[in-house]
C-alpha cells in the first residue's frame, strides 16, 4: 500500500514540475525535443529504433526524439499511470485490442496523415475511428507453426504444409514425442491468445454478436478446448514440467526437444542460428484455416505541446523508408505498409525458408474478440479457467461453464 | 519502558495549573518548539503519506479508470466491494498467509535469538548471515525461491525425489501456492524477529537467572517463566509489526505467483494492484484499500488494548 501511495505522489511531484516545465511557451518554429516511449523495440530491436530515430532526426534537425524503452511486461501499468498523472510522453505504443478504450477516452490526439496510401488498407482503418485516424500502425505480425524438420525426418514423417488439419498436427506430435529422451511433439500456450484462435478453426466465436455475452459453450467450443488442453501431458510438457513459464518453448525447440511450436514471426530472431533445420508453415485449423494476427500502433498525446512535431514522427517511425529497411533487414515483425514490392524482398531474406507462410497466414485471420469494458478480466479468466482444466483439476466442460459464468457477469452490463 | 514514563507524566498532569499569562506564553512557545522538533518527520508523513490516503478517501468514492474524468459514485464502491465475494476470498487468503507465517517466523527468530545468546562460537558472523535476508530486494529472493521451489527442477522437489517423496506442485499447484509463499516469507524475516527478541534477551538482568537457578529452576523453566515473561514487550512488538506488515503483504506474492494459479493466493494488495493497474478500477481500489485500513487499524487497537494482560514492562 505504501509503495502505491507513494507512487501517487511521486506522480503529483512529477506533474508539478512538468507544469513549471511549460512556463515557456511553445514557439512554432526553433528546436523543440519530444519524447517516445516504446516496447517494440524491447529486448533486442533498440538499435534498430535508434537507427530510425537517427534518420528521423537527420532529416528534422530541429526535433529530437527522446526515447524511452520498457519492457511489454510493464509497459500496460506504466502508460496507465503516466496517463492518470498527466505526465504521458508525446507519442506512445499501442496495441490493437487497448485502442479503442484509448480512444474512446480521449487520451488519443486526431491525426492528419500526410500519406494515408503508405499504409496497408486494414492496418490503418484498425486505428481509424469515424474516418480519423487517431494512431499510425507500426508494424504488423502473426503467429505461424515452427517445426523442426530433422525431428520430423528422424520420425519418417512428412512436412507440415499450409493444408495440414489438426489431424495431420496431432499424427505428427504423437510420432515425434519420446518422454523418455525428453523430446515432445508440440507446444501451444493454454491461454486466452490461443483459444479464441483455435475456437475459430473450429468454427465457433469467442462473443455474441451484440458482444454482451459470451458463445464458446458449444461444441465446437468444447472441442477447440479439448485440442488445447489434451496436448498437456500427452505431446507437450505440463505445468509442473515448466510449461507457461516465459521462454520455455522457445528454449525448447533451441535445444531441439521440441517437434512443433506455436508462436509468433517475432521469434525468428531468436531461433535463427540453431544447430537443426527448421522452417514454418501456416498453423493448421480444423474447420476454417484462421491465423493470429497482432499489430502495433503508436499514438499522438492529446495534451502534447507539439502535436505537429509528434505526428511527423509517429509517421516517420511507421512508413519511412528506413523504417522499412530496418524492419525487413532485421526481421523484426513487418512494416504496416502497402507496398507490396517492398515486401516482397522480405521472402529472400534467409531462414525460415517459407516465409510465404506468414503471408499466407492473412488469407484466413482470427482477430481477438474486444469488449468496452472488462477486457482484461475477461482475459484473465478464460486463462485461468483453461489452466485448472489442464491441471486436472476440472474437466474441459467444468471449466468452460465457469468461464461462462464469470465472464458474462463481468461483460453483460 | 518508554511508554510506560510517557504515561505517567500524563496523569501526572491530570490537574491542569491554571493558565495566567506567561504560563499560556511559555505553552505557546512550547508547542513551537515540538513543533520544530517534529516538522522533518511531519513534512514527509504529510505528503507521502497523509495527503495521499485524503486522496484515495477522495478517489474511493468515484468511478475511475485511470484514463477517463472521475465519475462521482458515492459509496458504491464500497458497497459493491462488501457484497462481492472475491473481497471475503482476498481477506481469507491474508489471514491464511499470517496464520502460517507468524508462527513460523516467530518461533524460528525465537529459537535463533536463543542458540545466539549463548557463547557459541562465531555468533556474530551467524547473526550477519542470518540478517542477511532481511536487508535484500524482495525481488531477487521471490525469484530464487520460485527457482527452490520450481515443481520439475528445482533443488527443493530434487531433494524430496531422494528420498523418494514425490514433491508438491509448489506455486503451480492452488493448493501449494500460499504455503509456497509463507516459507519464502518466514526464511527472509526470519533474521529481523532475531535481532529483535536478541535485544530483548540481552536486556533481561542476568540476575534473575542466577535467582531462578538457586530456586533450582530447570532450562525449560527457566525459558517458561523468566525469559518469555520478561521477553514479552519484544513479542509484543514482533507480533504488531508483523500483523500489519502480514495484511500488507505484496511484493512476495506479486513476484512469486501474481495471485494465481486461479487467485488461489490472491492477498488484499494484490487484489488493489489488480483493480488498478489491470482492470482499471482505481476507485474499488482505493475502497478496499480503506477498507484494509480500518482492518489493520481495529486489529492494532485490539492489540495495543490486550497487551495490558500480559505484556510486562518489568
Amino acid at each position: 500500500m505504501n509503495r502505491k501511495l507513494l507512487a501517487s505522489v511521486g506522480m503529483l511531484g512529477i506533474a508539478a514540475l512538468a507544469l513549471t516545465g511549460c512556463a515557456t511557451p511553445a514557439a512554432d518554429s526553433g528546436p523543440v525535443t519530444i519524447t517516445y516511449t516504446n516496447f517494440i523495440s524491447n529486448d533486442g530491436n533498440e538499435e534498430n529504433l535508434q537507427t530510425i530515430v537517427d534518420a528521423f532526426e537527420e532529416e528534422n534537425p530541429d526535433i529530437t526524439v527522446e526515447v524511452t524503452t520498457l519492457p511489454y511486461a510493464d509497459y500496460g501499468t506504466a502508460l496507465q499511470t503516466d496517463l492518470a498523472a498527466g505526465t504521458v510522453s508525446d507519442v506512445f505504443d499501442i496495441e490493437y485490442s487497448n485502442y479503442a478504450a484509448y480512444q474512446a477516452n480521449g487520451v488519443l490526439a486526431p491525426l492528419e496523415v500526410a500519406n494515408v496510401d503508405a499504409y496497408r488498407q486494414s492496418l490503418i482503418e484498425a486505428y481509424s475511428t469515424d474516418g480519423t485516424s487517431y494512431a499510425l500502425p507500426s508494424s504488423f505480425s502473426d503467429v505461424v507453426l515452427y517445426y523442426n524438420a530433422d525431428l520430423f525426418d528422424a520420425a519418417g514423417l512428412d512436412y507440415p504444409t499450409n493444408d495440414w488439419t489438426w489431424e495431420d498436427e496431432k499424427a505428427a506430435a504423437e510420432a515425434i514425442t519420446d518422454q523418455a529422451a525428453g523430446v515432445w511433439g508440440d507446444h501451444q500456450p493454454i491461454s486466452f491468445y490461443e483459444y479464441y484462435k483455435v475456437l475459430a478453426q473450429n468454427g465457433g466465436q469467442f462473443l455474441n454478436d451484440d458482444k454482451t455475452a459470451v458463445a464458446f459453450n458449444t461444441p465446437e467450443g468444447l472441442e477447440a478446448a479439448e485440442w488445447l488442453v489434451n496436448k498437456s501431458g500427452t505431446v507437450m510438457p505440463t505445468i509442473e514440467q515448466g510449461q507457461g513459464t516465459p521462454d520455455f518453448d522457445t528454449n525448447l525447440f533451441k535445444d531441439g526437444k521440441l517437434g512443433m511450436l506455436h508462436t509468433g514471426i517475432w521469434v525468428f530472431g531468436a531461433v535463427a542460428d540453431v544447430p537443426f533445420n527448421w522452417d514454418i508453415a501456416v498453423e493448421p485449423g480444423n474447420t476454417d484455416q484462421a491465423s493470429a494476427v497482432f499489430s502495433n500502433a503508436v499514438g499522438v498525446s492529446a495534451t502534447s505541446e507539439h502535436i505537429d512535431a509528434a505526428t511527423k514522427w509517429a509517421e516517420f517511425l511507421t512508413s519511412s523508408d528506413t523504417m522499412v529497411q530496418a524492419r525487413l533487414d532485421s526481421g523484426w515483425e513487418l512494416p504496416p505498409i502497402s507496398d507490396e514490392a517492398q515486401l516482397a524482398t522480405y521472402l529472400d531474406k534467409g531462414a525460415p525458408a517459407n516465409r510465404q507462410a506468414v503471408f499466407d497466414s492473412l488469407d484466413g485471420i482470427a482477430l481477438p474478440p474486444v469488449v468496452a469494458e472488462g477486457q482484461t478480466e475477461m482475459q484473465d479468466i478464460i486463462g485461468e479457467e483453461l489452466v485448472e482444466a489442464q491441471a486436472g483439476r476440472k474437466t474441459v466442460q467444468e471449466a468452460l461453464d465457469s468461464a461462462e459464468e464469470r465472464i458474462n457477469a463481468v461483460i453483460g452490463g | 519502558m518508554s511508554v510506560s514514563t510517557v504515561q505517567t507524566s500524563i496523569l501526572d498532569r491530570s490537574k491542569p495549573p491554571e493558565l495566567t499569562a506567561p504560563v499560556r506564553r511559555n505553552r505557546t512557545r512550547y508547542a513551537l518548539t515540538v513543533l520544530a522538533f517534529l516538522l522533518p518527520s511531519a513534512i514527509p508523513l504529510t505528503l507521502f503519506v497523509l495527503g495521499p490516503m485524503v486522496a484515495a478517501a477522495w478517489v474511493s468514492l468515484q468511478k475511475w479508470n485511470l484514463i477517463s474524468p472521475m465519475q462521482f459514485v458515492g459509496l458504491g464502491n464500497y458497497e459493491k466491494l462488501l457484497t462481492d465475494p472475491v473481497t471475503a476470498d482476498v481477506f481469507l487468503h491474508t489471514v491464511y498467509y499470517i496464520a502460517g507465517y507468524l508462527p513460523l517466523v516467530y518461533f524460528g527468530g525465537l529459537a535463533l535469538a536463543l542458540a545466539l545468546n549463548t557463547a557459541l562460537k562465531g555468533r556474530s558472523f551467524l547473526r550477519g548471515v542470518y540478517f542477511l535476508p532481511v536487508v535484500t530486494s524482495w525481488i531477487v529472493v521471490a525469484l530464487v525461491w520460485r527457482w527452490l521451489l520450481n515443481p520439475s527442477n528445482g533443488i527443493v522437489n530434487t531433494v524430496l525425489a531422494f528420498f523418494g517423496i514425490d514433491g508438491p506442485g509448489w506455486w503451480s499447484d492452488p493448493a501449494w501456492a500460499m504455503p509456497s509463499i509463507i516459507i519464502a516469507s518466514a526464511w527472509k524475516d526470519l533474521g529481523f524477529v532475531m535481532v529483535i527478541l536478541l535485544a530483548g534477551l540481552q536486556a533481561i538482568n542476568p540476575d534473575m537467572y542466577d535467582a531462578a537457578k538457586v530456586d533450582g529452576a530447570g532450562w525449560w523453566r527457566r525459558l517458561i517463566s523468566v525469559t518469555l515473561p520478561l521477553l514479552s514487550p519484544s513479542t509484543f512488538f514482533v507480533l504488531v509489526i508483523s500483523l500489519i506488515n502480514g495484511f500488507q503483504v505484496f511484493d512476495q506474492v506479486y513476484a512469486m505467483t501474481a495471485g494465481g494459479p486461479n487467485g488461489a493466493s490472491t492477498v488484499v494488495v494484490q487484489q488493489i494492484y489488480d483493480l488498478t493497474f489491470r482492470y482499471g478500477a482505481a476507485g474499488e481500489a482505493s475502497a478496499l484499500s480503506w477498507i484494509l485500513f480500518i482492518v489493520i487499524l481495529a486489529i492494532t487497537l485490539i492489540q495495543v488494548r490486550g497487551q495490558r494482560r500480559w505484556v510486562n514492562y518489568g
